[in-house]
């Protein structure tokens, strides 16, 4: 991926996270107040309203969605604030391939957390 | 800072370097006697004249102009033909190269880089109606406001104040710098200009335009009031909407004909002839 592509991306991810991260405070932190995307009611983290909001496939993409646009914004800050410490071209390459691995390593779990708890919660 | 100007001796502490004799730089000290209007170049004048006539520094126009004489001054890039000593410090002053240059020797940074990539981001004017150019038919047409648009990056003298104190040049030797990444952006905002996609090219290079992360003491020292990393900025949003296909093609400026019905003043002179060969 060109240099510029990636930044550019990295500029959409955090012009994206504005929206889902909003989306993530109004429903866990302003639960009591608005109530929205509670269907049991009461707090936001009440395992009945996890399971309500992860039976819906919206949700389920939301969160991937969310997971995936947060792990390539934060890794690629990182790499930036590790790209300042005079590194080698070698050490360059090494520290990207880290944190791509590492990366993919975490949306895999969080995103296979996401479905099965979908099709868990369907079953329930 | 001084309230009253007062004549004093202050103590000039200058970090010296010979590559040809010295391993490494060294602190000498030189007290100078100080009248109230004295400028550092003054000062280096004096100790020259009175102390060591080896000090080199390098300066030229004595106006802050020319942008020969910048130096670190107490700690802060600046010219020192543009520096009052008083204006600073009644006691002591502490000289030095400009950082993040090599050393010629001495107050001497070796600017040549900055000079080298501010050529690779292409910063004159790109069109291609080459024709025109060479011969001109008449001028491009350019409102004030265009021209406000730009200007203050016109001002740049090039004297490496920004680039020395660039935290990330201090840390990245091929980070493009302030200096030259203000100067693409001055020529991609010139409505005469349409070689926007080529400079963009030059910028964002590996060590280019998104190595930046605005700390913006390239803008506080600048001697000329330039803000370069507002130009910076400026063009990583440009890009950025690039990215996002929301910027309109932009057309170049269209030449304006010369007016009908007009004689030329024959008191003005005819432009002097080519002094470098056309293509």
């Amino acid at each position: 991926m060109r240099k510029s592509t990636a930044w550019n991306l990295h500029m959409l991810a955090g012009l994206c996270l504005v929206i889902l991260l909003g989306i993530h405070m109004i429903t866990t932190h302003l639960d009591l107040i608005l109530g929205w995307f509670n269907p049991a009611g009461g707090e936001a983290i009440n395992w009945r309203n996890v399971v309500g909001r992860g039976m819906h496939l919206s949700w389920m993409l939301f969160y991937i969605c969310f997971l995936g646009i947060a792990l390539y914004h934060g890794l690629y800050g990182l790499r930036s604030i590790l790209f300042e410490l005079t590194l080698t071209r070698g050490a360059e390459k090494v520290v990207t391939a880290v944190l791509v691995t590492f990366g993919i390593a975490l949306f895999i779990m969080g995103a296979a957390a996401a479905v099965v708890f979908q099709s868990q919660a369907m079953g329930a | 800072m001084t309230n009253e100007r007062k004549s004093c001796e202050v103590v000039f502490h200058v970090r010296r370097f010979n590559p040809e004799t010295d391993e490494k730089p060294y602190w000498q000290q030189f007290t100078v006697k100080v009248e109230p209007g004295m400028t550092v170049l003054d000062g280096l004048h004096q100790i020259k004249r009175q102390h060591d006539f080896s000090l080199a520094w390098r300066y030229s126009c004595r106006m802050g102009v020319c942008g020969s004489c910048g130096m670190l001054i107490n700690g802060s890039a600046t010219l020192a033909c543009n520096t009052q000593i008083l204006d600073i410090s009644d006691r002591n002053l502490t000289i030095a190269a400009l950082p993040n240059f090599k050393i010629i020797r001495d107050l001497v940074s070796d600017l040549s880089p900055m000079f080298e990539k501010h050529v690779a981001v292409l910063p004159y004017m790109l069109r291609d109606d080459i024709q025109e150019m060479h011969e001109p038919t008449g001028e491009y047409y350019q409102s004030p406001d265009d021209l406000l648009e730009y200007l203050q990056f016109t001002y740049c003298i090039k004297c490496g104040c920004c680039m020395a104190a660039c935290p990330t040049m201090a840390t990245d030797d091929a980070f493009l710098g302030p200096q030259p990444l203000a100067q693409a952006y001055r020529y991609t905002i010139d409505n005469r200009d349409d070689g926007t996609d080529r400079r963009k090219k030059a910028v964002t290079v590996e060590h280019g335009l998104f190595r930046c992360h605005y700390g913006g003491e390239c803008s506080a020292v600048c001697p000329k009031g330039v803000d370069p990393a507002r130009a910076i900025q400026l063009m990583k949003k440009q890009l950025f909407f690039d990215f996002l296909k929301l910027t309109k093609h932009k057309t170049p400026a269209h030449v304006l004909g010369r007016p009908e019905g007009v004689e030329r003043n024959p008191k003005i002179p005819e432009p002097p002839p080519y002094t470098v060969e056309q293509e």
